[in-house]
């Protein structure tokens, strides 16, 4: 591999590398508030209609919730011991740690079809499908379109996360990254574990609810 | 001398010049002269729009529009206006062009990205363009629920769309910029010897990246509602109406913000340039800007306070609102004592300039009139409002944009604008817009409602005065299309630093050659080192100038 040139307005590769990890910590900070406003719709409503969205929230299936989250936090560790790898150009566990972070991303994604599935089995899929069962009210829709809007926004984000790291394996796997030029890695890390950060505040918000008495 | 012109690199303008190396430049420059087209383009659709709202209400009855049609050309002019013209006017152009320049970098730091936010800016304006006149939308540029999503005919999802689409083009452009104000200064150029343009621009790109992403969730929220009824936003299915106007006004108010504080950058490096005094007070400049910018996020709610929300949070978010009045004085302030006893040229930038300081002035006092609780009350939703607003949007951003537009035509073109034809028109389009607005102040305090296509007959006189300035503002904004347009063939040729100005961009040729500098620019000196005795200037590469 030829070393690789920074960019024109760039003095070296390192300023190259910071400036990148800048920009993905700026645009988090602009995707902090694109969910931000859409947990304070759902945190207001919350706050509205307590019963209501304690009864919604007790039939969130939480087993799944959980394991998500566990696959999840795994999959930021395996995509930080990549970026480790990429420091020691230790280019084999470089790329099987990448495929390994693709492959929990893809369970999530599984594991989420699957929740999906049972909630629209048990008519929990508002404006399409929806059942007022035992106590719901209007406001417990609202909860499942929370659900719906917010998971699902999150999974696109996971979706574009998985096709990163799939990008960066190829990449990896031709040898492109060094222990001088690894910044791609760095910057994707960093979606990657933001991604995995949103879905801390939203399995707060679905599933404990109406379980712990809250 | 001659010979060494002669080896000069070829400009950003002659480098190459096919279509191809346009279209996918990563040139600064070019993306901003990219831009500046669009833009323009996009303020002569919003303007024809106006113009018709004009005319139409020269007789109380309306003269030919159909009320439909009506609603539809306000709400088109807003949409047009506020996302397509005033949010990426001087950032994207100007900004675009001057920060690497001012800050003595060879490109932004993501030129790529600079280069696609052009591309989802023309899609999005596009878009917006063709629904708004297949079909329009009758909401105003405020889509206001329950109206909007439940009972409103046209095209609200498209419009939605789009304004969605431009801003990822915001959120692009700003991020753009403030990484590379953080990671590309030239060295030596710290950040209190930043231009007052750069830190207003950096200010700028904070409510960019902090406001955009709440009106996109709020957008994508009004779609989903319109196309499915989720009813996030309807009473009847447990949803608030109200939580929506305080979304959209978390965003639209820092977007007051968005297009004004850009404008207070080149006002300010204008006014010190032809005042040929250092400005006052440089670093409460400084802060003003971004205390402007933090506190303008928790005033939104001085939109509502006639909508049902709290005593309580109303008379917190008025005090807020007088709040962010006081830094916005303060920089009226300085600039006034920046020309105190300054032998002031009277060139077209600060003839625009000038004319800024006065009508942000007046639009700035008339939004404390808002801002009152009791007073509100009265003039919520009367063309009080739409003048208040027209002062800052219009004469104040607007103006600024002319301005700078002026100021640096010789270094972005390397000619001169015919300099007579450049004042008559600032002059000009003072006189109009006062024309214009100043009634509508009148209209509105005698109880005049905005956005209805007829009015009592008793207030023909000051609509009609209006409409007359409205026709004299419209020859003041065509006219540097065509004077301008013709500079670019014909105006003298200029040299690399005409108004004798301080900072990094004047160091350069006129126009500058595609990577800026031939070779990056070492920073010892803070800005605006001009001496008000003689005349000379230190330029921030620390060379004295007599």
């Amino acid at each position: 591999m030829p070393p690789v040139e920074p960019g024109v307005q760039y003095a070296d590769l390192e300023q190259q590398s910071e400036t990148a990890q800048l920009g993905m910590w700026v645009f988090i900070a602009t995707e902090v508030l694109f969910f931000g406003a859409l947990i304070a719709t759902y945190v207001l409503y919350r706050a509205s209609y307590p019963a209501q969205f304690r009864i919604a929230g007790h039939d969130s299936l939480i087993l799944l919730g959980s394991i998500n989250q566990a696959i999840l936090v795994t999959s930021s560790l395996t995509m930080v011991l990549a970026i480790r790898a990429a420091r020691l150009a230790d280019r084999r566990a470089l790329v099987r740690l990448l495929l390994a972070t693709a492959a929990l991303g893809f369970a999530f994604i599984g594991v989420k079809g699957y929740e999906y599935a049972r909630d629209a089995a048990s008519h929990s899929v508002p404006v399409i499908d929806f059942v007022f069962k035992h106590g719901y009210r209007a406001p417990a829709e609202l909860f499942w379109t929370f659900y719906f809007i917010a998971t699902g926004i999150h999974a696109v984000h996971l979706s574009i996360g998985i096709v990163l790291v799939l990008i960066l394996a190829a990449r990896a796997a031709r040898g492109a990254f060094t222990p001088l030029y690894h910044a791609p890695l760095e910057v994707v890390g960093l979606y990657w574990s933001f991604v995995d950060c949103v879905w801390f505040f939203l399995f707060a918000c679905i599933y404990p609810l109406g379980r712990a008495g809250i | 001398m001659s010979a060494t012109a002669l080896e000069l690199p070829a400009s950003y303008l002659t480098e190459e010049n096919t279509i191809g190396s346009w279209l996918l430049t990563r040139d600064h420059k070019r993306i901003a002269m990219m831009f500046f087209c669009s833009i323009t383009f996009f303020f002569f659709i919003g303007g024809i729009a106006a113009t018709l709202i004009r005319l139409h209400l020269l007789s109380p009855a309306g003269a030919f529009l159909q009320p439909e049609t009506y609603n539809r050309l306000f709400t088109m002019h807003g949409i047009v206006m506020v996302w397509f013209f005033l949010i990426p006017s001087i950032p994207a152009t100007l900004g675009n062009f001057l920060l690497p320049l001012m800050i003595g970098a060879r490109d932004l730091a993501f030129p790529r990205l600079n280069l696609f936010s052009w591309y989802l800016f023309n899609t999005s304006g596009l878009l917006a363009v063709y629904f708004l006149f297949v079909g329009g939308v009758d909401t105003g540029w405020t889509f206001y629920t329950p109206y909007s999503t439940l009972f409103s005919n046209g095209h609200v999802i498209a419009a939605a769309v789009a304004v969605f689409i431009n801003g990822f083009s915001t959120i692009a452009t700003a991020l753009n910029f403030v990484v590379t104000t953080h990671k590309l200064r030239a060295p030596g150029m710290t950040w209190f010897r930043l231009p007052l343009f750069v830190w207003a621009i950096y200010a700028t790109s904070i409510i960019m990246l902090l406001a955009t992403p709440v009106l996109a969730m709020t957008l994508a929220l009004i779609a989903l509602e319109r196309l499915m009824g989720i009813g996030v936003f309807d009473p009847q299915l447990g949803g608030d109406p109200l939580l929506f106007q305080h979304m959209f006004w978390f965003y639209s108010h820092p977007a007051v913000y968005i297009m004004v504080l850009p404008a207070m950058g080149v006002v300010s490096e204008i006014i010190t340039c032809f005042a040929r005094r250092p400005v006052f007070g440089y670093r409460g400049m400084c802060y003003a800007l971004i205390t402007i910018a933090v506190i303008g996020f928790f005033v939104w709610g001085h939109h509502m306070f006639t909508s049902g929300i709290s005593l309580l949070s109303a008379v917190v978010f008025s005090m807020m609102t007088f709040i962010v009045a006081v830094p916005s004085a303060i920089k009226v302030f300085n600039w006034t004592v920046t020309l105190h006893n300054a032998r002031i040229q009277f060139d077209a930038p600060m003839l625009y300039a000038l004319g800024f300081i006065g009508l942000f002035t007046l639009g700035g006092l008339t939004g404390l009139v808002l801002g009152t609780l009791s007073s509100d009350v009265h003039l919520q939703d009367t063309y009080f409002v739409v003048a208040h607003f027209h002062f800052i949007m219009v004469g104040g951003t607007v103006s600024a944009y002319f301005g700078g537009l002026h100021y640096w035509w010789s270094k972005i073109t390397g000619r001169h604008y015919p300099e007579i034809w450049g004042r008559f028109a600032a002059i000009l389009m003072f006189v109009g817009f006062n024309l214009t607005f100043l009634p509508q102040f009148i209209l509105g305090y005698l109880g005049m409602p905005r956005r209805y296509y007829t009015y009592s007959t008793d207030l023909q006189t000051w609509n009609v005065l209006s409409s007359a300035g409205a026709s004299i503002l419209a020859v003041a904004y065509l006219l540097p299309l065509f004077y301008l347009t013709w500079s670019l063939i014909w105006g003298r040729k200029a040299d690399d630093n005409p108004w004798h100005a301080t900072g990094l961009e004047w160091l350069t040729a006129s126009p500058p050659p595609a990577h800026n500098f031939l070779r990056t620019p070492r920073v010892t000196e803070g800005p605006y080192r001009y001496d008000p005795r003689d005349g000379s200037y230190v330029s921030q590469d620390g060379v004295f100038h007599a």
